[in-house]
């Protein structure tokens, strides 16, 4: 069997999550001997329209931008959505709680950019807003090791497995003290493990970049809220960071 | 010569973000040479809007991964400039480490896997596995490691860092793990070394172009500015009053691009390893200095391409820079320390910090305790502009060369620059039409 074509393209991010790639080192040689990277922009010249699996990167912001994703879409056999950017909209979608003539307002002031079209925006989408998306990889960035895993089940045919439990879960194990007792706020209790709770290891509270559970534990949540005395409302503003107007996740 | 030429590279590669070069010759006579960045705009200045201040910095962390510990740096500057926080010498040393660690990342990622290529003669580093340069492929590699290991003992992660907040670090590394850092740090001077004999041994490659610019940066009397310093030029020279910093980097809109451009004494303006190497070379730890020697590389310098060499120079002082201040934490037992609380809820904070691509500034306005309005300047923004008149001055005296050669040499220009395309916005592509 010759080994899957794999490209990788990027559309709005900050490439973060194909440095994640970058950053295997010695590992990338492993990666390369199970695969064929064909179209690589950011480490290599070469480019091939002829691909098995592509890797998106990014979010969609422009009529361009679709057009491309869609041509990528029907040439490519499997279609992964790599990092927040490419799955859930991420950071980029904060500005979707206004028109895009006001965030390009807001940046480029009075400029005559209307005419130009690499200004012509809409409020961003995920890229499942747009064409199918077959895989997932959730993160920002994305966790390297869950990448390989799902690299790995992919060529062997195999659907990778994504945690469905919260943060709490890998926190916990962790042994962490938990960040509500600290007084932080924290979202872990709705939000997708499998990034092995690398925020609040670190002592950083969770901002939910794997994107929220599709069922959270209303129940639970309301009692967490309670016992520390947070309104739903503060944990909605905090959503806005990687969740703004989503209600759940799909492909679960 | 009265060639036409027909070059159309789109989307440059190995660089972070897309650009595009267009150059229309026709009979010799050159019609149009443009440098042009189509890149998705996403508007995080907007977007900081209504944001909590304890959010500024995760948020514009995700401006770009290859820099995000220098973003989250000035954010967090920017941030305790307008609250009125001041850091702890500890937290202050433990900066310098990260601003250390993603220079070195970030350099010897550009150095070694993006620029060394084309002098090779190849098209990525794949090839090189298993080539005559294998060694010292990998010696890239583990040095690689090595920078970026450092940053996540540091930062808790390389790209989008955890520990770095407002008023200090959620998280410190212990004495055993700066020790073993200490180690890893000293064990790399060799291999340092011996890449930059083979870098030496290819020099020949690098173009021989010069073109008169202004260089802005950091400086500092301390030492090589890279977390703190005044805002300083070759042409003008030291301008210290901070919150001012529009007056040095003028940013204007043009129309092939979704990045902004921007100017100072002279049409345009470099930043970035050159510009600090050029300012403050004589601050350079003595290996650093070692190193520059070999490639009798002087201030000041005006061959952009020489850029990929100050890289490498500040490559080993960073190394050299954060064995001193490890072994400052050493000295004085690290300790676990709660971060400074914002003395105030509202204010207007500047916060300026020199990234691997050059001099970065956040400003934020904040009131009761939400960001109001934020301007970022981004490294890359002040370049493109000085991208494009070494464009206009490069394409004339290559002419002569063949198409693919002179394709090859822009890209290398562009490459040389190192732009993260993510963060003004990010796209670049050659056409040659």
């Amino acid at each position: 069997m010759s080994k899957p074509r794999v490209a990788f393209f990027d559309f709005a991010s900050c490439e973060g999550c194909q440095l994640q790639i970058a950053d295997l080192e010695e590992e990338v040689l492993d990666l390369i001997s199970i695969v064929d990277v064909v179209s690589f922009r950011e480490v290599m010249k070469e480019h091939s329209d002829d691909y098995d699996i592509a890797i998106i990167e990014g979010s969609i912001n422009r009529p361009m931008d679709e057009e491309r994703i869609k041509q990528i879409r029907e040439k490519a056999k499997i279609l992964v959505a790599l990092g927040a950017c490419a799955a859930i909209g991420g950071v980029n979608k904060i500005r979707n709680q206004w028109d895009a003539e006001n965030v390009k307002k807001d940046v480029y002031g009075d400029a005559k950019i209307n005419d130009n079209k690499y200004f012509d925006v809409y409020p961003t989408k995920a890229v499942d807003e747009v064409v199918k998306v077959d895989y997932y990889v959730y993160g920002c960035p994305i966790n390297r090791d869950e990448f390989k895993k799902v690299v790995t089940s992919l060529v062997m045919g195999k659907k990778p497995e994504i945690p469905t439990y919260p943060v709490c879960v890998e926190c916990k194990k962790n042994e962490n003290v938990c960040l509500f007792e600290l007084g932080k706020f924290c979202l872990g209790p709705i939000t997708r493990a499998g990034c092995n709770a690398i925020c609040p290891t670190n002592g950083s509270p969770c901002d939910g970049c794997r994107g929220i559970l599709r069922k959270p534990e209303i129940e639970c949540i309301q009692d967490v809220l309670d016992r520390y005395n947070l309104t739903y409302e503060e944990m909605k503003n905090r959503c806005i960071m990687y969740n703004y107007s989503k209600e759940e996740c799909k492909n679960e | 010569m009265s060639k036409d030429l027909s070059i159309n590279v789109h989307h440059v590669t190995r660089v972070e973000g897309h650009g595009n070069i267009v150059v229309d010759v026709k009979k010799g006579e050159i019609k149009q040479i443009q440098w042009q960045v189509p890149e998705a705009p996403r508007f995080f200045e907007a977007m900081l809007r209504g944001r909590h201040y304890d959010e500024l910095r995760p948020i514009t962390s995700r401006i770009c991964g290859i820099c995000s510990i220098g973003h989250s740096l000035a954010s967090l500057k920017a941030t305790e400039d307008a609250l009125d926080i001041k850091i702890s010498t500890q937290s202050q040393i433990l900066r310098r480490l990260a601003i250390n660690g993603e220079n070195m990342q970030s350099h010897i990622l550009h150095v070694g896997y993006l620029a060394v290529p084309d002098l090779l003669g190849v098209g990525s580093v794949f090839p090189l596995v298993g080539s005559k340069h294998q060694d010292a492929l990998l010696k890239i590699v583990k040095l690689h490691r090595i920078s970026n290991e450092m940053s996540d003992l540091i930062c808790g992660r390389t790209t989008h860092p955890i520990r770095l907040i407002v008023g200090g670090f959620s998280m410190v590394p212990n004495k055993k793990q700066l020790m073993d850092l200490r180690k890893k740090l000293q064990d790399s001077i060799k291999p340092t070394k011996e890449v930059a004999e083979v870098i030496l041994s290819v020099a020949d490659k690098i173009p021989d172009f010069t073109r008169e610019t202004e260089y802005i940066g950091l400086s500092s009397n301390e030492e090589y500015a890279l977390y703190d310093g005044y805002i300083n030029s070759t042409d003008t020279g030291a301008f210290k009053d901070y919150k001012n910093y529009t007056k040095m980097m003028q940013e204007y809109i043009v129309p092939q691009s979704t990045a902004k451009y921007a100017k100072h004494a002279r049409k345009s303006y470099m930043v970035g390893a050159l510009a600090r190497y050029n300012l403050n070379s004589k601050q350079l730890h003595p290996l650093a200095q070692e190193v520059a020697k070999m490639f009798e590389f002087k201030p000041i310098c005006f061959n952009p391409f020489m850029n990929n060499i100050a890289q490498l120079v500040e490559f080993v002082h960073n190394i050299e820079d954060s064995i001193i201040q490890v072994d400052k934490l050493l000295k004085k037992e690290i300790k676990d320390e709660k971060p400074i609380k914002p003395k105030k809820d509202s204010g207007q904070g500047v916060g300026v910090v020199e990234v691997p691509r050059g001099i970065l500034v956040h400003d934020y306005t904040i009131k009761n305790n939400k960001c109001t309005k934020a301007n970022c300047i981004i490294p890359t923004n002040q370049n493109h502009a000085n991208i494009q008149h070494d464009m206009e001055e490069f394409v004339p005296q290559i002419l002569d060369k063949s198409e693919k050669e002179i394709e090859l040499n822009l890209e290398m220009l562009v490459r040389a620059y190192d732009p993260c395309i993510s963060c003004s916005t990010h796209y670049l592509k050659v056409k040659f039409v």
